[in-house]
């Protein structure tokens, strides 16, 4: 990267940072509403644990993923709801006036995304292993967490920042949100998929993506290492990056407009 | 830089400008404004004022037509074109979390500037515009004058030698307005700045710019130093209200031995003056010497609303607040 | 005040939130959808949770979370009528109405009404796609409408709640305080398993929480062993009761706002 490029990302990424962390009211809910609902799942179901071949002696154990991918969902959609403000109010044509490359912008507001999903991340795991969580995984299994968890944030704020170029419109969105939360729940997120006993359900969500990276998560904290799981969840996050960020570039051609 | 030094700021011709739905917001329009001009661009909202310049400014590619801004054309030279340009747009794009300093310094860092010119500029520039005691509180705070201040100062970060205001003083108090007044005219004098400004206000437009465009429905209606505009619409006026209503035929009698009477009404009497205004003295005399009393005599020189008035058929004051906003925000068509 | 005036108050105010209900299908969606999704994905996908050792319930899992989906729904079609309220106060309207009731308690049994005709609707639509989806009946007829009965009070102290709320508040930016309380009321209930089998915080909650026994209330109706139904009617209507003055001395706030 140039110095002049590093320098144009270096002051973007801060940007998207500062104007998050600046909005308790905005980084708060993100942080806390994953908490809340890995505790109701938590306490709700940890009779689940006692299914005959559940793979795993805690039910807390077993949920623990569920924040990390709710928390990066949030936290895209941030983005996704900050650039389409950008636009809404003019700042993206100020930024377009300057020789600021399609690549920098990009960076500077996916910075600011995984920035915010390593702080929630840091905030999940201090908050799981005081309520108890193990990772079976030890101290490189918490880090490989983090990264994926950065990675599904990444692949999910480019869909969110694509969704804001093309709409132009924060709610739009903001109406996508539960779409993505309804991708969540039609995985294998509350129990394995071995034990989904309804047919379609179990298709479902072997088909849909996210099973995979909740399972490859899941395995640092109940398995080990699993590199089966773990390379499933990688090439998952690897893809929705690429599909994400490829969307959001080529939209951002479209909506930056500048000759 | 290959900069060509010759031929005007701003050269135009037969710019046009569709949108999906809707009628032309641009009908081919041609513009030539020299380096160093303060060009006012007049009409109502929705005229086309603020798609001109999103095309000239390389935001928006026109439909037809050609442009060339700083001597590069907009559409196959844009970022020559932006490197020399700089503009204020309608919407005072401005981020609430940032303060006004960090605004400054991401701009400067954007536009490639180094850390110690960085800051050297956000000081002069912060300076300038009267924003150093306030530039360390976030921008959401700011009154709308402060962040029109904020916003020419962003537009000059980089030195450009072409600026663009989108109607900057819309929604100002009359200090605010005086204050940027003074700078954009500092800024073509000392600096040898173009402006490029659009406007709803007639005084703006009238105290500010060498010469004036009338733009309505897309089409420049009429071109001029405001003084030549005012001109082609002919002599003073002079309109008098009887004091006693019902010598109003004795008043209108006098009157209109000194021109040709103008929009009277039950109450008042108006002729627009042969001999230019000098001969209000005339009337004066006239009148005391029929013995016939006024309430008032009051002498009016034409101005820009009857300029307008005599182009569009509409007066410009009074169009302002019903037309809706057809040009604020035109959605960039996806390709 | 008359009790002509205030029927004729509530009538035609229900009215106006049904009308508005009936045109304007995308306001009404969500108190729709989210039922129906939450059915899916705990009929669907946690079946064999039905399967845990001490886990006995005669009408098979999707019968026992049908229950509490069934409630979920009626509470949270009444805090999505704050929503209305809230918005209406935005927009004037309210402002409008309150200068035009005779008797402006008749303002929240409007409401009120608006409220249980929406939630019948809803429970009805969930009825039937949970029979769709294989729902066993062990309870008779009788049975589902005390059901019904059940969600209406549920119902009812879900719209006094978010009426104390959007009246005090008169913005939608109340819409976080109109949904997490009543969130968070259903949830630390016994949700996806009896109450002696869950653990932890959540179970300490349930314990004490009104919800758990209309639920539990629900259930025994549902599987044809109606057992705790006083304590399960009798905790919602107390909590009916409350929420009125709630709303009540809301509805006093807002008079007093202008």
């Amino acid at each position: 990267m140039s110095s002049a490029l590093s320098t144009q990302v270096g002051f973007l990424i801060r940007r998207s940072m500062l104007r998050t962390l600046r909005q308790p009211a905005a980084v708060i809910p993100s942080i806390t509403f994953p908490l809340i609902l890995f505790g109701i799942n938590a306490g709700g179901l940890a009779a689940a644990a006692q299914i005959p071949g559940f793979p795993a002696d805690s039910y807390l154990d077993f949920i623990f993923a569920f924040p990390f991918i709710q928390g990066a969902l949030f936290g895209a959609t941030m983005a996704g709801g900050d650039l389409a403000r950008d636009i809404e109010t003019g700042f993206l044509n100020r930024l377009s006036l300057t020789p600021v490359s399609r690549v920098a912008l990009l960076a500077g507001l996916m910075g600011g995304v995984v920035g915010l999903a390593l702080l929630q991340g840091l905030v999940f795991v201090t908050v799981g292993v005081l309520a108890g969580v193990q990772f079976a995984a030890g101290v490189g299994g918490v880090a490989v967490m983090l990264v994926l968890m950065a990675l599904t944030a990444l692949g999910f704020g480019g869909l969110g920042a694509w969704l804001a170029v093309r709409t132009g419109s924060g709610e739009a969105v903001q109406g996508a949100f539960p779409l993505f939360f309804v991708a969540i729940f039609l995985s294998s997120v509350n129990l394995p998929r071995e034990l989904i006993a309804v047919d379609w359900f179990r298709a479902v969500a072997t088909w849909n993506p996210v099973s995979y990276l909740i399972e490859g998560m899941r395995s640092l904290v109940i398995t080990g290492w699993d590199p089966t799981a773990l390379a499933l969840a990688f090439a998952v996050a690897a893809a929705l990056v690429v599909l994400g960020l490829t969307a959001a570039a080529a939209g951002m051609r479209t909506r930056l407009g500048r000759t | 830089m290959d900069e060509p030094n010759t031929g005007p700021a701003i050269e135009v011709e037969q710019l046009v400008r569709e949108f999906k739905k809707g009628p032309r917001a641009v009908d081919g329009i041609d513009l030539s404004i020299a380096r160093g001009e303060i060009y006012g661009f007049l009409g109502p909202n929705g005229a086309g004022k603020s798609t001109t310049v999103l095309m000239l400014a390389t935001l928006l590619p026109p439909t037809a037509g050609t442009a060339r801004v700083g001597g590069f054309d907009v559409v196959s030279e844009g970022a020559q074109v932006r490197a020399r340009i700089g503009a204020a747009l309608q919407e005072a794009a401005l981020d609430p979390m940032l303060t006004g300093r960090e605004h400054v310094h991401l701009q400067a860092a954007l536009h490639g500037l180094r850390r110690a010119e960085r800051r050297r500029r956000a000081d002069e520039l912060l300076e300038r515009v009267g924003l150093t005691e306030a530039a360390g509180r976030k921008v959401g705070g700011y009154s709308g004058g402060m962040k029109r201040r904020l916003d020419l100062a962003l537009a000059l970060v980089h030195g450009p030698s072409i600026l663009f205001l989108d109607e900057p003083t819309t929604g100002l108090d009359v200090q605010s307005r005086t204050a940027l007044w003074d700078e954009v005219r500092r800024l073509a004098t000392d600096e040898g700045v173009t402006v490029f400004l659009t406007t709803q206000y007639l005084e703006e437009a009238d105290q500010l710019a060498g010469r004036i465009g009338i733009i309505d429905h897309g089409r420049i209606v009429a071109e001029g130093t405001p003084a030549a505009l005012k001109a082609e619409m002919g002599a003073a006026t002079v309109e008098a209200v009887p004091a006693d209503l019902a010598r109003r035929t004795a008043v209108a009698d006098v009157l209109e031995q000194f021109g040709e009477p103008v929009g009277a009404s039950d109450s008042r009497v108006a002729v627009r003056l042969r001999e230019g205004p000098q001969g209000l003295t005339d009337v004066v005399r006239a009148l005391d010497a029929q013995g016939v009393a006024v309430a008032s005599l009051q002498l009016q020189m034409p101005s820009l609303d009857d300029v307008f008035l005599a182009k569009t058929g509409r007066s410009l004051e009074g169009s302002r607040a019903e037309e809706p906003d057809h040009d604020a925000q035109p959605e960039p068509a996806p390709a | 005040m008359s009790r002509s005036s205030f029927s004729a108050v509530a009538l035609a105010v229900a009215w106006r939130a049904l009308h508005n209900a009936v045109t304007r299908p995308a306001l009404i969606l969500p108190s729709i959808i989210f039922p129906l999704f939450f059915l899916v994905a705990f009929a669907g996908g946690l079946s064999r949770v039905g399967d845990v050792p001490g886990f006995d319930f005669p009408g098979g899992y999707t019968a026992f979370v049908f229950v509490w989906i069934v409630l979920q729904s009626c509470a949270f079609t009444g805090a999505f009528m704050g929503f209305n309220i809230a918005a209406d106060f935005e927009s004037g309207f309210s402002r409008r109405l309150l200068l035009a009731a005779a008797d402006r308690r008749g303002i929240l049994a409007g409401y009120v009404i608006t409220g249980l005709v929406r939630s019948t609707f809803t429970a009805l639509l969930l009825f039937v796609a949970a029979l769709v989806s294989g729902m066993r009946l062990e309870g008779s007829l009788l049975d589902l409408l005390g059901l019904l009965a059940l969600g209406w009070l549920a119902n009812v102290v879900g719209t006094l709640f978010a009426l104390g709320v959007a009246l005090r508040m008169r913005s939608v930016q109340a819409g976080p305080l109109l949904q997490t309380p009543i969130f968070l009321l259903m949830f630390l209930a016994p949700v996806w398993v009896p109450l002696d089998l869950l653990s932890g915080f959540v179970g300490a909650v349930a314990g004490f929480n009104p919800i758990t026994f209309a639920v539990e209330a629900g259930r025994s109706l549902i599987a044809g062993s109606a057992t705790g139904l006083p304590l399960g009617y009798g905790l919602l209507a107390l909590m009916a009761l409350v929420l009125t003055g709630w709303a009540l001395t809301g509805l006093r706030r807002a008079e007093a706002a202008g």
